[in-house]
């Protein structure tokens, strides 16, 4: 990259310089950004940062997970819950490779990281040297940016831009590839100025306020409008104006999946979950509103469901910082081009409160359906088996909203996201666009450090916690207190649910042979127990919110349990069905 | 809708990497470049994509929209051919015999504006600029001789409008904050 020193202006300020290697200028770098904690795993390419940051002492904190893919995800979840730039080390090769799960899901659900993997030497590039892998090619369509650096001196520029890319704009992961040879040669003069621009790179755009008038119209003339809340506000930290903006319009809050804690979840205007397996009203009031606004949110097929019939009787207002997400899927009628707390900010101002009571009852009246044919069977089920609904209503009665929830991906994460009461931001942890299973454990870790005084509950499944099992090691290792709600069924829950009522019940390759995971969870040294009896559900709950130390709490749930109400894949929002 | 040819310009850094950024974005929506060029701008380290592609109006918008999402890219225009000159460059290789083929081969070549570049003991070169369709017509005359081999470039355009690139790019700048 010849123009990487040209392009960039940099800060006038001229620190002190002197000579040091392209390890410790990696360990420089990160200490000039604030960097105190990563996440890792070491190899032979990454080897020279390693004994760099051996030999800095303590000024930055690593924690060894036990897979690559651990370490990335550990990082996705600490860089949500602290606001900061997730950090990870990993080494060339198969340590690089085991992080492209994870810079995909975090691209997906636009997570600030940056990532720092070894090469070989550059004179061995692409000569299939031992654990060379091209990742600037593989890592190019699931990074925001990446670039590959050969040479010593090209290290503190690098990551100023890294650090600058990963967290402005819409967030997401950055990857510096880092050659064996540029960690070991020297930089005569090394000095580190953070950026505050880099050429080709248009992170905010200027709020129009022709826009923001013309939305402000919409909102003032709308007989039923609906804000669909996703994770722009929680990014943008845009919570107290979208609650200033909501109790000022007296407008409808529902909340994407990410958006969850957005908006508190007891506020007498919050309507419910968008999406799939939301709530019902939200989703059937979605094809009857005549203004929807969309806040931070890109209208995921799994919000949308059959896009050419979603909201068809509504003028679209969509506020997002990325103006590809504008049109993409859904076409609107005025775009706002700018962060969710910039555009609240202006808007509130111009918009006043009407009476939309009408409009409201329609939601209790739908609230009232789902209360009572879905929500209260599966809090208080009259069947022998436990429910997933009725654990998660449990944890978040005796909770009360004060941990950060973790979850991996499949029934258990639709019902923690169900029946789990969020009234803090920041409390749910989740791989939203990716779906990626095996993300619970190893987020776990890292929202446990970042979350340290709120404390972290994770739900699990059977499937997915076998993914990346080898965490429970880390949470023991570092003294993590995360207390793991385990909702077995034997069933990979969530296609079998598909196969149930898509494919006829043909249950093909999902009944899970499970491990004994009490004995598992003591063998890496954590507390552990199994309930199957109602009658034991609270005690064992509170003995695992209780205990100082991780816990991990098996509940055998009902085997063919149902996450309803759905909206069935490729079926309008508004024929979501509340039984099969 | 209805598919159309659109030139897409796109403007960007002289950076390693970024031809492979682009084509993802293509290469991911499964779309068919038809022609691409690479080529300086008259401004330092800033370079032009020229790229030929057939779709709908509205792909096309998100195409250049995800384009101008890419670090390093400064701007992504879309034309439709209206807008713009362009011109393509074609080779065409024959046998030496063809001088003496009793056609006039020369004839053939001031008629299509073209020009011979070379000439060798066995071989002829000729030149022409045009659009597909002429660099097309001349090789569907030239057939007959015996074409040993034939070439053409991609796509080059400039818009029509007199705005400089540099007027483009500073209120491209202005439009944005960057802290």
């Amino acid at each position: 990259m010849a123009t990487l020193t040209q392009t960039t202006k940099e800060k006038t300020a001229a620190p002190a310089t002197q000579k040091v290697s392209g390890s410790d200028a990696v360990i420089r770098s990160l200490l000039a950004e604030g960097v105190d904690l990563v996440f890792g795993y070491p190899g032979g390419a990454i080897m020279p940062v390693y004994d760099s940051l051996y030999q800095n002492g303590k000024k930055i904190e690593h924690i060894l997970t036990r897979h690559e893919q651990g370490a990335i995800h550990a990082a996705e979840a600490f860089a949500k819950i602290s606001g900061k730039v997730g950090v990870v080390f990993a080494t060339s090769g198969p340590g690089a490779t085991n992080l492209v799960t994870g810079l995909s899901n975090a691209k997906i659900d636009s997570t600030p990281l940056v990532c720092i993997t070894g090469q070989v030497t550059s004179n061995l590039l692409g000569f299939d040297a031992f654990q060379e892998t091209d990742m600037i090619g593989i890592s190019m369509p699931v990074t925001k940016w990446n670039y590959q650096i050969t040479k010593a001196e090209e290290i503190p520029l690098a990551f100023a831009k890294a650090f600058y890319i990963a967290c402005s704009g819409r967030p997401g992961p950055v990857l510096l590839d880092i050659t064996k040879d540029a960690l070991l040669s020297s930089i005569e003069n090394f000095s580190y100025q953070k950026v505050e621009r880099i050429s080709g790179y248009y992170p905010y755009p200027k709020i129009d306020m022709e826009k923001v008038r013309e939305a402000a119209n919409l909102i003032n003339n709308a007989k039923k409008p609906l804000i669909l809340a996703g994770q722009g506000i929680t990014i943008s930290g845009a919570e107290k104006e979208l609650e200033t903006f909501v109790n000022k319009t007296g407008i409808p809050v529902a909340a994407t999946l990410f958006g969850l804690t957005a908006f508190p979840s007891k506020h007498p205007l919050f309507v419910g979950m968008l999406g799939m397996h939301g709530n019902y009203a939200p989703n059937i009031k979605t094809n009857e509103a005549d203004l929807i606004i969309a806040i931070g949110m890109r209208f995921d097929d799994r919000v949308t469901g059959d896009t050419s019939k979603y909201a068809k009787n509504a003028k679209v207002i969509h506020i997002d910082i990325d103006a590809a997400e504008i049109d993409k899927n859904i076409k609107t009628k005025v775009a706002v081009v700018s962060d969710a707390k910039k555009a609240l900010e202006k808007l509130i101002s111009l918009v006043q409160k009407n009476n939309f009571e009408e409009w409201l009852n329609e939601f209790k009246d739908l609230d009232k359906v789902e209360q009572d044919e879905i929500i209260a069977p599966n809090i208080a089920p009259k069947g022998k088996a436990l429910r997933m609904a009725e654990v998660v209503h449990r944890v978040s009665e005796m909770t009360k909203g004060d941990p950060i929830v973790v979850t991996d991906v499949g029934q258990h994460q639709m019902m923690a996201a169900r029946y789990y009461k969020f009234l803090k931001p920041k409390s749910i942890i989740t791989s939203g666009g990716l779906g990626t299973m095996g993300f619970g454990l190893p987020a776990a870790v890292g929202a446990g450090i970042a979350g340290k005084d709120r404390g972290v509950i994770l739900f699990v499944g059977d499937g997915g916690f076998q993914m990346t099992i080898q965490e429970l090691a880390t949470l023991w290792h570092y003294k993590i207190p995360v207390k793991i709600v385990l909702l077995n069924n034997n069933f990979l829950g969530m296609v079998r649910q598909w196969q149930q009522l898509f494919f006829d019940k043909r249950y093909a390759c999902t009944t899970m042979h499970n491990p004994d995971f009490v004995k598992i969870a003591e063998g890496f040294g954590l507390k552990s127990r199994k309930v199957q009896e109602r009658a034991e559900l609270d005690g064992a709950l509170s003995e695992m919110l209780d205990s100082d130390t991780a816990y991990l709490l098996v509940v055998e749930v009902e085997k063919e349990g149902n996450v309803f109400p759905m909206v069935p894949a490729g079926a309008a929002v508004s024929e979501m069905i509340l039984k099969p | 809708m209805e598919e159309k040819l659109y030139t897409l310009i796109i403007v960007t850094e002289n950076n390693i990497g970024l031809l492979n950024h682009i084509s993802v974005v293509f290469t991911r929506r499964h779309i068919n470049i038809r022609s691409l060029t690479a080529s300086e701008s008259k401004i330092k380290d800033v370079y032009t994509f020229t790229i030929v592609i057939k779709m709908t109006e509205e792909l096309v918008r998100k195409v250049a929209k995800q384009l101008e999402k890419i670090i390093g890219i400064f701007k992504v225009f879309v034309y439709e051919d209206s807008e713009i000159i362009h011109q393509e460059l074609a080779l065409y290789k024959l046998p030496i015999s063809a001088i003496k083929s009793g056609i006039n081969l020369e004839q053939i070549v001031r008629n299509h504006n073209a020009r011979v570049l070379d000439i060798k003991e066995d071989y002829i070169l000729i030149e022409k600029t045009g659009h597909k369709t002429d660099t097309q017509n001349l090789l569907k005359e030239l057939q007959p001789f015996g074409v040993l081999q034939f070439i053409r470039s991609g796509r080059v355009a400039m818009a029509k409008p007199m705005k400089p690139l540099d007027d483009h790019l500073k209120e491209k700048e202005e439009a944005y904050d960057y802290i």
